[in-house]
Order: C-alpha cells, then structure tokens, then sequence
C-alpha cells in the first residue's frame, strides 16, 4: 500500500508516501527524523494485518510543511535523513 | 431569527429490511462512522444489509454515537448486547464507548464501497463533510493506496453547504441547477472555500444568476479534487462515496475531467463508512472465535 501522508492547501502538496510493501517495519525512520514525524505500530489502514509499518504520526500529518522545513534549505539541500535511513526505500516526499 | 431556513440541512432518516430475522442470524455486526459533519450506523447480519442510520454529528462524538446506533436498532427489537462485533470509524472513531475496534475510515471506506459498488473497483473518491479521500484497492476492498486531504475544505461537504446558504438553495437541489447552465462558466477559486464564497458574492454582485455560481463552483470542486486523485492514479472502475456523492453537478464534472464515468449504487453512498466498519466487524468476529 502507498499511504500518503499530509496534506494539499492552497500554497501546495506536501505529502510524506510511504510504501508498506517495502517497509519491514524496523524502525530505522523513527530516530532518523529531528522532529519525531514516524511512528511504527498497526497499520491502521489495513485492520486484518498484524505486521508492524512505519506511519507519520497524527500529530505531525497537518504541518509536514513546516516540520520538514529543517530539512530542506533552499540549496546545497543533504539528503533528507527519514530517506536515507531507510534501507528498504519505502519513503519519498512528495515537495 | 429562529424561523431562518437552514438552505443546508440535509434529510435524516433511518431504513430496515423487515423480511430479515436478526435472531437467526449467526453474526450480527455494527459499523458505526461518527464524521465530521454525519453520522451512520450500519448493522449487517451474516455480512448482509439489515439496517442503517444516517443523521447529523452533534458536539458530543460519544453521544452521536450512541444515537446513531439506537437509531438503526429502532423498531427491530435489537439491543447493544446483541451485537457481537462493533467497529467504530470516522474521525469519532475512538470517542465510540461500545466499539470492539476502531478502524480508519480509509480502510472502511475501501471495504465498504467494494460492496456498494462491486468487486471492479478501483478508485473510490470519499467526499465527506471536512475531508477528502483518495483510495486505490483491489478486488477485495483492501487498500493499495491512500491519500487524504482534511487540511483544508475545498472540496468538501462543507464548502458546498457554504455555497447552498449563501445562494438559499437547498442542499439537495444544487447539483441539478448547476447542471442547467447553457455554457460553463469558469471556475471560481478551487484551493479555499473562504476565497471561493467572497469571488461569488462578487460575481452575484456582478448580476450572474445562481446557476451560473454554482456551476462555477461545482467546477471549482471537481477540478480540486481530480488533482487530489492523479497522485494516487486513478485507474478505473471509479466510485464516489459521501455526500457529494449524491450531488450530480460534482460528480458530472468530475467524470468529465477524468474521462471516467463513475459507478451507481442503489445502497445510499453516505453509509460506506459504517458498512465497511460493519464488514470488518464480521471479518474480526469470525477471527475471535477460531
């Protein structure tokens, strides 16, 4: 499953996907990330399933553009940490 | 200011099927979805319709709750206790005291619009009061992929009651008289609803008839919302579910700029929330007593 995570408002799209096929539900993403965005438990959109995925957490879904922002100067922009965490290449953001 | 006519407020009503015995049934399941702006339970017998609910959300998600399913019990002789499974979702879905499980909406609405609409769906647009769903499934009803936009109003019941009181147009009417404009106008602003009411107040000032406004923000709507589902790429058959469901000056639009058309069900399409959750309520139950 692709769950995009975030939100479209009237200055843009900013969505964090993750793809729960590829996630293994490690954990790696959570650490990863300065400001606490995932979170790993039940994949709430998928009730019948019991293995663990990563998910953006409720409290970070609204304000992507603003959490996120550390991470992403204008230039000489580094790889996004949440990204280059995961080994399985289940995250991409969509801005 | 009380006799003021809420241009807005949509029926309420309950339904169900009295040739069933809910006695003899071997699973009874409840789904109930306590939204934003509706409620629904839904109560199925075996994974059969028995009946359902749908009214407004109040300020109190327990209650609203609560109100919904004794609703959809009315008349039936049923009880809480004879419930074996209750699944709760929407955005009230952990304020349901009686709830076995709480589950997304995303995952019910998936499920419940693969039984509405039939296993060939593929895309199921959810329009509901204050957000918008994306969802890819496949044959079964599972999601492959979601997206959900409840940031923002554009493209949601609640612009488009905005829209019914600001011309005093019933709710229920909008759809068809957006649809008699002879040319379409272009569409007023598509990314907020607070933009989109001071633009029409403004074309109403400019002497456009409520036709012409509604249809520019009909369009203004489905343009919002199509962009929404190109990121999770639309692949047909397509489904709407939610209120707007139910409003064809939307769904027309939206089918013209996907070059889709979208499916029909004679189940209301507000109730898929509820009948996914009562779907998984079956599914969770068979699984308790393995």
């Amino acid at each position: 499953m692709i769950a995009n995570y975030g939100y479209k408002d009237g200055s843009g799209d900013f969505f964090i996907a993750i793809d729960t096929d590829k996630c293994d539900g490690c954990g790696d993403c959570v650490p990863a990330c300065p400001n606490g965005v995932f979170a790993v438990g039940e994949d709430p959109n998928d009730p019948l399933c019991d293995e663990p995925v990563a998910m953006v957490t409720d409290q970070e879904r609204r304000k992507l553009k603003y959490t996120c922002a550390q991470c992403k100067p204008d230039h000489d922009r580094p790889p996004l940490p949440c990204v280059a965490a995961c080994k399985p290449m289940a995250i991409e953001h969509s801005w | 200011m009380s006799d003021k006519k809420e241009f807005w407020r949509w029926k309420e009503y309950r339904w169900h099927d009295e040739a069933k015995d809910w006695k003899a049934a071997d699973i009874v399941s409840a789904g109930v979805d306590i939204g934003s702006v509706s409620s629904q339970a839904v109560i199925m017998l075996d994974g059969e319709l028995f009946a359902f609910s749908n009214q407004r959300t109040g300020f109190d998600s327990p209650e609203s709750a609560n109100k919904a399913i004794i609703w959809a019990m009315e008349g039936t002789g049923m009880t809480l206790d004879d419930i074996h499974f209750s699944v709760g979702t929407g955005y009230g879905r952990v304020n349901v005291p009686f709830a076995d499980k709480a589950i997304t909406e995303i995952a019910c609405h998936a499920r419940g619009g693969n039984f509405m609409y039939g296993s060939s769906v593929r895309t199921i647009l959810d329009m509901g009061g204050q957000d918008c769903k994306a969802i890819r499934c496949d044959e079964r009803g599972k999601v492959e992929a979601f997206l959900m936009n409840d940031k923002c109003a554009a493209g949601t019941g609640r612009g488009m009651e905005v829209f019914a009181d600001l011309l005093s147009v019933p709710i229920e009417d909008v759809g068809e008289m957006s649809l008699s404009v002879e040319k379409e106008p272009e569409p007023v602003s598509s990314t907020c609803v607070v933009f989109a009411k001071s633009e029409a107040s403004a074309l109403l000032r400019e002497g456009w008839p409520k036709t012409k406004v509604l249809a520019a923000y009909c369009s203004a709507m489905a343009h919002r919302v199509v962009t929404l589902l190109e990121r999770i790429e639309v692949e047909k058959d397509f489904a709407i579910t939610g209120g707007i469901g139910k409003n064809s000056g939307v769904v027309k639009r939206i089918e013209k700029e996907l070059g889709l058309e979208a499916l029909t069900t004679t189940y209301d399409s507000q109730i898929a929330g509820a009948l996914g959750g009562a779907l998984f309520g079956m599914a969770l139950e068979k699984k308790r007593r393995k």
